[in-house]
């Protein structure tokens, strides 16, 4: 397709591409006022907002096995109109994060029964008995509770997951009282035809608004699989900063998808998100330095090399 | 979302979950008798067949700093034969100063094995090139225009009209020599140096690469900077002059939007055996594949 000089890397008009089509944009656009779940961009049948939930500092750090989470609970800024779910398997981590000053929790339970033994050493059924004695102290403290569906589209060790089982957990989930409810694809392995079956069997159960995506690039096919929810209405997505949290199931590859390529997508569709690309990457970029690894991340990637980002 | 330890990488079930659903298959599904173009699949409104062209060997190598053996690129080109692939582009007829890469286009063209059912194009700049690449046996041609001026001028050295006038006497001399012509429009989404492409300029220049007889044009995101919205602007600006069935789209993925916008584009070949080749060729330069597919397999010990 031929070859661009390398002195191209600095070109003015490059960079003023990427900034003026707010691929990368300084300014954050405007939130809305009050966001309408279902809303639909005019031209293109999309959603016109998508939450963007960051699960980098918890998803992402736990496989680069950082285990202080009072401390991290009670030394961060809360900024006003930003959520910090943190995560709760049972009663006693509740309480415990409770104390540490969380404001809202999650739980995960898993479509697959031999994963949810494996992971959280507990069936399906014994795992939801736990999160509802949760969903029950927070819903007296007025405290939401995200539930989350591992192994929405495969699992590593019973591999094809049926969208029926998904669903089926997924409503035990919403119906304790989860306000929302994000299906993982938990080992990558979902594509945009698996991911349309599954959640059509999903929203059969649980209202469009109350569904989150959680997506794994273990196989590179995060965003257009994302991309497919999104058409179908979905409209919280869940990413992780610099594609931070390596994929267990398989050594040396790829996990997260990297919350800069998500909002480079959105923002190229006119999708409004709030977040602004530029300051994720400065955080992204932040944390590779700390953990002195390389950015999974290919809008970074490419960015910091053009010398649109220093 | 949960650890699970290092011991699954084999798990049976895992390895059995990526082969039954044939995302990986030993097999190559049969090819279809014959491809309808258009026609769809029938649950979800996309293509039931897709022509996946392989540029790996010219695109692909031409931007390796290394310089690439003969006998490398001639054994990846083989292997990629084995694929199942229905296309592959083997090398680039262009001045040897300007493309050093590709400086061996005679030996690579000439030592390659052809298989039945495969086409393998070369890109020809000018009537020089084809001439030398007619000469060296090829059996397909291609050739590459931009949608933005200055990019022409910067990568071929002259303006669109000029380059088109080269592309004519090109596709007249291929025309009468029964030579298929396959034209590409770089900088469909986005220029490196003018930035935003409008639509029309690219459904122009399509238009005059397939006028001039071009059987498919080739719409590239050069610096893919491209996103879902962009390409379907751009696809639906195109698709008023050109027939959907001679379309093909041209992702970088340097922003990680390809296979969206791929997806966007499109609202078998057998996978195991491209990523052999694709560890062949990245064994021989030294370097990480960027398929995710190929990282995930290799590690999963789905792929040894």
């Amino acid at each position: 397709m031929g070859t661009v000089p390398s002195a191209l890397k600095h070109c003015l008009s490059y960079q003023h591409l990427l900034k003026e089509q707010l691929w990368i944009g300084e300014q954050a656009p405007p939130p809305p006022a009050a966001p309408h779940p279902g809303q639909e961009s005019q031209a293109s049948g999309l959603p016109a907002y998508i939450k963007i939930v960051e699960v980098g500092p918890r998803d992402g750090l736990q496989n680069e096995k950082m285990a202080d989470h009072k401390e991290v609970m009670r030394g961060i800024e809360r900024h006003p109109g930003v959520q910090y779910p943190v995560l709760t398997p049972n009663l006693h981590g509740f309480h415990a994060a409770i104390a540490a000053g969380a404001t809202e929790v999650s739980v995960f339970g898993a479509a697959s029964e031999t994963f949810s033994k494996m992971n959280i050493n507990c069936s399906i059924e014994e795992s939801i008995e736990k999160f509802e004695d949760v969903a029950k102290s927070a819903r007296n403290m007025n405290i939401p509770v995200r539930g989350y569906v591992s192994c929405a589209l495969g699992c590593p060790y019973e591999g094809n997951i049926i969208p029926a089982k998904v669903a089926e957990v997924s409503k035990r989930l919403y119906s304790m009282g989860c306000y929302e409810i994000s299906l993982g694809d938990t080992i990558g392995v979902g594509t945009p035809g698996s991911m349309k079956r599954m959640l059509e069997a999903v929203m059969k159960e649980i209202p469009l608004c109350a569904l989150a995506v959680h997506c794994h690039d273990t196989y590179g096919q995060a965003l257009a699989n994302i991309l497919t929810a999104i058409q179908m209405g979905v409209a919280v997505v869940d990413s992780s900063v610099a594609g931070l949290g390596g994929c267990p199931y398989a050594k040396g590859a790829t996990g997260n998808v990297a919350t800069e390529d998500v909002i480079y997508m959105l923002n190229g569709l006119g999708i409004n998100t709030g977040v602004n690309l530029y300051t994720v990457m400065e955080a992204g970029n932040f944390i590779c330095t700390a953990l002195n690894k390389k950015t999974n991340s290919k809008v970074a990637q490419a960015s910091f090399t053009t010398g649109t980002v220093n």
